[in-house]
């Protein structure tokens, strides 16, 4: 037992570190801190900076241009990441397609779409969920046809996040209707300006355009743009699942995210003294700061056994389940630290006006309202306690 | 980072595991629970010679451990068997204090705590000090080479099987302060001490104790005069990551027999478990588990640092625990219905003695409070 890290990883942060004070842009700071509406061009510049120091790919292996880290040092990135303010790295190409295509798909698919997806030239979102198969993906109904060299793709997609900004899509897709659930679906990338595919907006209850619907309507694919065989798309899907599932406790999230309620309950008054030194909300400030320090170190005992290779099965649902209970936890403690001024409902990240109440204030309940999602998706957590008790139950 | 055992510790795992597993099932402790002595004198000898009192002490003070990882290796067990043994009042505290603060000739007392000859008990509670660590207003006053101990001592557990007690008494200050407070070893029998014993409800027996004009020689007080309240903490701060330990291993053997209750229990045709009200519930029991388990490491691997530091990871365990402790009690006995309010059943003991452990040292609220307290200093 050794709670400390190794000299080489200490030094490994204080690279990180002070490569983020050196290149992480202010601008993106400021807007990725509390509440994700960072734009198009701004995410472009923050992956080519990124990109342009080595970093990009975090969870790549070397031959395909990622960093080849093992799982601590992305551990330490993603939480310096985390606490310097940085946006997120948009993981729908990096984090979920490129392991997919580095293990199933074609050389040709490999050598055309990995250095498209660094570069940026190339911006994914993920065709899974759809109107009728939410938890139970597996129930998916949009059809691809085999047509000569062509899929025909019809059916729509739905919660396709940032679709907006992507120029592909990766879809799963049935091929065989008469097979069994899992057995008939295959696994196609799209190019988003295909005839016959339209992309609708869905604003969330935060105001915020992050999600969208898109539907496919006699949508023709060459079929080299099947990865893998036809009809074994769902162990694609779950292989790439469990790479969504990397920094699902999103560790760094919650620290910097304490640090900033602490700031504001700092400042903010509440019956002639610093709301910190009300016992209410100091209570419930410590509770949730005790529960991540045990979260933090869960997370570390999964990420050191993952580092000597043993894959994280039922612990990566109970880190989702915790980490996201923790995540909305402060949350909500923002948006009471905040008091009034958590209700006018301004965008402040658009630095069009002079910001209205204490810095933050009135981004606290957006943030709240659009965290809720946190335990609805990337398999809800009540999905993930029938995976806990499924396996565990066995003993 | 490293999160794995040492071969040594794996090996004081496995060995205690597997005694425990052969000599400490369900109904022979109830048998020691149900005894006069509360505890029993052959597996006490048999933990000494197991090396498991030895592994609580470091290697200048005669044993071969003594670290927080030590302690926790050895409490998660207990805990796992539900054992009543008073091995955090005989080693942690009392063996602890002897070997922090006593002379060469108190600290020769300690190959017989290791070797399983002497008992002792740590009397620093008072009826109302409460959770109040530095609250000592029993007095001791010192005159030609003589101590003068009077007051009362509260809770005092495994009283009546120590041989010697190790009194907390004030010799200056305050009554809350922490400067001032001494401690005396007392022999038990000594004149003008007083027991009323009793049994407590999660095994082991206590005593209220009275100090009427106790006299011992000067020659009995452990350490400097009123500058006893360091080692003290520290010990207290070993017994908590004891107790921490402890209520974890008492998790595990209530979420097992849990899951196996789950499994093979059937009503309306089908086994208990496949019900997803009660799946989730277990799912939940499950993940707090694994943040009990990050608590003690966490708790465990600060013991030896600044008393900040180890305060507050120790605060933020023991809330943590007292939380998860409750919740696993409370659900385990709630999923198993009916049987698990048997007296004889093991998860009783075992919900009993993960509940019962938040009532020493200070509970999960006043833990909390601890916790904000050091965050703000």
């Amino acid at each position: 037992m050794d709670l400390n890290y190794t000299p080489e990883e200490q030094a490994f942060r204080e690279e990180v570190r002070s490569f983020l004070a050196a290149e992480l842009p202010d601008d993106l700071t400021e807007g990725a801190r509390g509440h994700e509406d960072l734009n198009k061009e701004q995410y472009d510049r923050w992956h080519g900076i990124l990109n342009a120091r080595g970093w990009l790919a975090p969870n790549w292996p070397r031959e395909f241009g990622g960093c080849g880290w093992d799982a601590v040092q992305r551990h330490i990135f993603e939480e310096e990441c985390a606490m310097a303010g940085a946006p997120r790295i948009v993981p729908f190409g990096l984090t979920m397609l490129g392991p997919v295509l580095q293990k199933f798909g074609s050389k040709a698919q490999q050598d055309h779409f990995l250095p498209r997806i660094l570069s940026g030239e190339d911006w994914w979102c993920q065709g899974y969920s759809e109107p009728g198969a939410g938890s139970d993906l597996a129930s998916l109904k949009t059809r691809a046809v085999r047509d000569g060299d062509h899929y025909v793709v019809n059916g729509q997609k739905t919660w396709t996040t940032l679709g907006q900004y992507a120029n592909w899509i990766f879809c799963l897709v049935r091929t065989d209707p008469d097979a069994k659930q899992q057995e008939g679906i295959s696994f196609l990338l799209i190019d988003m300006d295909t005839p016959g595919i339209e992309v609708r907006p869905i604003i969330l209850l935060d105001g915020t355009h992050e999600v969208n619907e898109v539907w496919f309507t006699d949508v023709r694919v060459p079929v080299e743009n099947l990865v893998g065989e036809e009809n074994k798309g769902w162990t694609y899907a779950k292989y790439l699942l469990t790479h969504e599932r990397t920094n699902i406790a999103g560790v760094g999230f919650s620290l910097a995210g304490l640090q900033s309620v602490k700031r504001m309950a700092r400042a903010e008054m509440s019956g002639g003294r610093p709301l910190i030194e009300n016992p209410h909300f100091a209570a419930r400030l410590a509770q949730v700061e005790v529960d991540l320090m045990a979260m933090a170190t869960t997370n570390l005992r999964i990420i050191s056994r993952a580092a000597v290779g043993q894959a994280p099965g039922v612990e990566a649902s109970m880190l989702k389940i915790k980490g996201t209970d923790i995540r909305q936890e402060i949350n909500d403690l923002a948006r009471r630290a905040a008091g009034p001024y958590a209700m006018p409902f301004v965008s402040e990240a658009l630095g069009d006006n002079d910001p209205i109440g204490p810095e933050g204030a009135t981004t606290t309940a957006p943030a709240y309202f659009n965290n809720r999602k946190l335990s609805i998706f990337g398999g809800s957590n009540e999905i993930q306690r029938g995976i806990i008790a499924k396996v565990k139950m066995q003993g | 980072m490293n999160f794995d055992l040492t071969d040594e510790r794996q090996m004081l795992q496995d060995s205690l595991r597997r005694f425990l597993r052969d000599k400490y099932d369900t109904e022979t402790r109830n048998a020691i629970v149900e005894s006069d002595e509360g505890f029993s004198p052959a597996i006490w000898a048999d933990l000494a010679e197991l090396g498991v009192i030895g592994a609580l002490f470091a290697e200048a003070d005669g044993g071969f451990g003594g670290a927080g990882f030590d302690i926790a290796v050895v409490f998660e067990e207990l805990g796992r068997a539900g054992v009543v043994e008073p091995l955090i009042d005989t080693a942690i505290l009392g063996g602890g204090l002897i070997a922090a603060l006593g002379t060469d000739d108190q600290r020769e007392m300690l190959d017989e705590v290791i070797g399983g000859q002497v008992q002792l008990a740590l009397a620093h509670g008072e009826p109302t000090s409460r959770y109040d660590l530095t609250r000592v207003a029993t007095t001791a006053t010192e005159a030609d080479g003589q101590i003068t101990l009077t007051g009362r001592k509260a809770v005092v557990v495994n009283a009546e099987a120590a041989d010697h007690l190790i009194v907390s008494a004030r010799e200056a200050g305050q009554v809350d302060d922490a400067e001032g407070i001494s401690l005396f070893m007392v022999p038990r029998g000594a004149a003008g001490v007083s027991l009323r014993g009793y049994p407590m409800l999660s095994g082991g027996r206590a005593a209220e104790v009275v100090l009427e004009d106790v006299r011992v020689p000067s020659a009995a007080r452990l350490g400097d005069a009123g500058a006893a309240w360091p080692a003290l903490a520290a010990r207290i701060a070993a017994a908590e990551v004891a107790l921490a330990a402890e209520v974890l291993g008492g998790m595990e053997t209530a979420t097992e027999l849990t899951r196996s209750y789950l499994m093979t229990r059937q009503q309306f045709g089908r086994p208990i478990g496949t019900f997803q009200a009660l799946a989730f519930r277990f799912a939940d029991m499950l993940t707090e588990i694994e943040q009990a388990r990050s608590a003690v490491i966490n708790a465990a691997g600060h013991l030896e640092a600044a008393p900040r530091q180890r305060d507050m990871q120790i605060a933020a365990a023991r809330n943590l625990l007292g939380r998860a402790g409750r919740q696993i009690a409370e659900e385990s006995i709630q999923l198993h219905g009916g049987i698990a309010m048997t007296r004889e059943y093991e998860l009783a003991h075992i919900a009993k003695r993960i509940t019962m452990a938040d009532h020493r040292f200070g509970d999960t609220d006043m833990q909390l409070e601890r916790f904000i307290a050091l965050s703000a200093a």
